[in-house]
């Protein structure tokens, strides 16, 4: 793949504070197309919060960020509409429409952003509801899913309107295992066939060591990266002690 | 964003096979523009062999990935013969994960149809079921409001005062205005008729009265079902959809107890202060109109002793105490039977301060009755 080296995001030079308490103390990393990406850290340390400022919910207290070359926080109007036309979220409650039924939950993208007929629109909704294994639960209303399958539902529905990149809240945090490795292989397949780029929050140390190309790691003390690479190389050869050791589940106790 | 063209031919060879080409971008912009003229050119070749010629595809997503599902499945159902050319490795493997009779009819409805008959009934049924609910609420409250009495500490004290000052003392300000205005607004109403008859002192009567047995415990009554109420309807149904109910029932304390109780006895203190500053503001509100007529502030109170005394006031207080029974009790009793999901706590809600209203002016009819009979 020639794409490997081509950038779809820039983080530079970002703090994020609320109020006057930092979060994230002034960290820059890219993430390449197609590439999965993954952030790790204890809870707490700011994942989520970094995952929200990247898709431009919040404006930083310092640093930019570029979606391919284009900046989030900046841009408005119609340019904005365009950049966030590029990316699917995943929250980490699901943040699905408690009123609507799951398939209207996912078909609503299509009905704003698309010019595809109704019975066109029908067909996309149930492919993605088959590909994250919710077929058959169409009608019901989020409250009725268990938390892994609104999980599941909020990802079908980020995905609905084919973004370049998925963003991803911790995924697979109350599945079972084989549905968390169902979801890796759909994960992956959507990464090799369609280039879709993943940013993905998640502390399952089976799934980040099949789906991840690379991994950066937060820590709540530093408020900084502390560690920066594929899985087995952090896990073989990183400088930092206690980084080899999560990589080996030697030390879980410090992660959610 | 790189601009989403696609195009498409068709067309149809002299021995009856229909050739589909499509070129450029088929991503979740541009498929729409093609959708329904593949759809229509199926329909129309309606041929026994159908050639997809894919090969001029550049980026193909999951949206045109559900076109050529589409076309798949179509072709299926009339069971002519169908082949999809040039189709890249990665998105054939997509592709392969549909089977295209999976979607076959759309989407299954849930909800069928009700006939009237049956709508009636269950109509009927959930009203009854609603009040047999509310019977049963009220008979648990009681029975915890008698615990309480018999063993203060049960009752969480903090909580309490905290609710007392948000549900009451907080709605001080708007219970004073409205009552200001409705005395106001009454006497000016009565003032005029009764010039022409030289009897416009009577308004003083007219206000006390009027005000003490009925206006302003109705109003405070009203004006916190539509602030009170609500507001703990909403608490408590937030409250049960993020399971914190079903969390206290585990720890083995009583929502009732540890939730409705405090809400009750906290409107119950404060629903008697709030009805004496309304009855105030009220003749207030009625002495501006006689003061404005050249009467002396004297006369008016005068008057005002002379046609009102205890039983007027107290009778409008016990009744208040009864309204501040509704007013917590249904709001409380809506926002523990709330359902799952968003809109179940507006649902609760609305439905705490419509029966609550409703309940507050029946409980009114029936005082009035019983005072009559006593001749109060
Ligand atoms: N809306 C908010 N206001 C203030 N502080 C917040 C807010 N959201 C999160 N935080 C704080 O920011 C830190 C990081 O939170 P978060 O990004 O949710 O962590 P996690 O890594 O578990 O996803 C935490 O210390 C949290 O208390
Ligand atoms: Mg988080």
């Amino acid at each position: 793949m020639n794409t490997e080296s081509e950038t779809i995001i820039h983080v530079e030079s970002l703090t994020v504070a609320y109020e006057d308490t930092v979060v994230i103390d002034n960290i820059s990393f890219e993430v390449r197309k197609g590439e999965v990406f993954v952030i790790l850290g204890g809870s707490g340390c700011g994942k989520s919060t970094l995952l929200k400022q990247m898709i431009g919910l919040y404006s930083p207290a310092a640093g930019r960020i570029l979606i391919d070359g284009q900046d989030i926080v900046s841009a408005e109007g119609d340019e904005r509409l365009r950049i966030l036309r590029k990316i699917g979220v995943m929250y980490q409650s699901s943040a699905l429409f408690g009123s609507m039924a799951l398939f209207e939950n996912v078909r609503l993208p299509l009905e704003e952003f698309t010019n595809l007929n109704s019975a066109a629109m029908d067909l996309i909704v149930l492919m993605k509801l088959k590909l994250v294994g919710l077929k058959g639960f169409e009608n019901h209303m989020p409250s009725e899913l268990s938390g892994g399958m609104q999980k599941r539902a909020a990802i079908a529905r980020a995905m609905v309107l084919d973004p370049q990149i998925l963003f991803l809240d911790e995924p697979s945090a109350g599945l079972d295992p084989i549905t968390s490795a169902e979801l890796d292989q759909l994960i992956i397949s959507l990464a090799h066939n369609l280039k879709i780029t993943f940013v993905i929050v998640t502390h399952e140390l089976p799934s980040i060591y099949s789906i991840a190309d690379r991994v950066i790691m937060l820590d709540k003390r530093v408020k900084k990266i502390v560690a920066d690479g594929r899985p087995q190389d952090l896990r073989d050869k990183s400088d930092n002690q206690w980084v080899r050791q999560f990589f080996k589940r030697e030390v879980t106790s410090n992660v959610s | 964003m790189i601009e989403s063209r696609v195009t498409l031919n068709t067309e149809v060879s002299k021995d009856g096979v229909l050739t589909i080409t499509i070129s450029g971008r088929l991503d979740s912009t541009s498929t729409g523009n093609i959708w329904q003229g593949v759809i229509d050119a199926l329909e129309r070749a309606s041929s026994k062999r159908v050639v997809v010629d894919t090969s001029e595809i550049d980026y193909c997503d999951g949206t045109g990935i559900g076109l050529l599902v589409e076309i798949q499945r179509r072709q299926k159902k009339t069971g002519s013969k169908l082949e999809i050319s040039g189709l890249r490795d990665e998105y054939q493997k997509l592709l392969d994960f549909f089977d295209p009779l999976e979607f076959e009819e759309s989407r299954p409805e849930k909800s069928r149809k009700t006939n009237l008959t049956e709508e009636v009934g269950r109509a009927t049924f959930s009203v009854w079921d609603n009040i047999r609910s509310q019977v049963a609420f009220l008979g648990e409250l009681v029975a915890a409001l008698y615990l309480a009495a018999r063993n203060p500490t049960v009752v969480r004290w903090k909580d309490a005062f905290l609710i007392a000052e948000t549900a009451g003392v907080n709605a001080f300000p708007i219970v004073a205005l409205i009552s200001f205005l409705i005395g106001l607004i009454m006497a000016f109403q009565a003032a005029i008729p009764m010039k022409q008859f030289g009897a416009e002192i009577f308004v003083a009567d007219l206000i006390a009265l009027s005000t003490l047995r009925e206006l302003g415990p109705l109003m405070t009554a009203i004006v916190m079902a539509g602030r009170t109420s609500s507001a703990f309807a909403a608490e408590l149904g937030t409250m049960k959809v993020n399971e914190e109910v079903d969390a206290l029932t585990t720890m083995g304390l009583d929502p009732v107890r540890f939730l409705v109780l405090t809400r009750v006895i906290a409107t119950l203190f404060m629903m008697p202060l709030i009805t004496i500053f309304a009855n105030l503001f009220g003749i207030l509100g009625g002495s501006v109109v006689l003061l404005s007529m050249g009467y002396p502030l004297n006369t008016y109170i005068d008057r005002i002793i002379q046609s009102a005394d205890y039983v007027d006031l107290l009778g409008g207080l016990l009744k208040s105490l009864a309204f501040g029974l509704i007013v917590a009790g249904i709001g409380c009793s809506h926002g523990l039977r709330t359902r799952t999901g968003a809109s179940a706590v507006g649902d609760s809600t609305t439905k705490a301060v419509v029966s609550g209203i409703i309940m507050i002016i029946l409980t009114d009819g029936l005082f009035s009755v019983v005072y009559f009979y006593l001749g109060i």
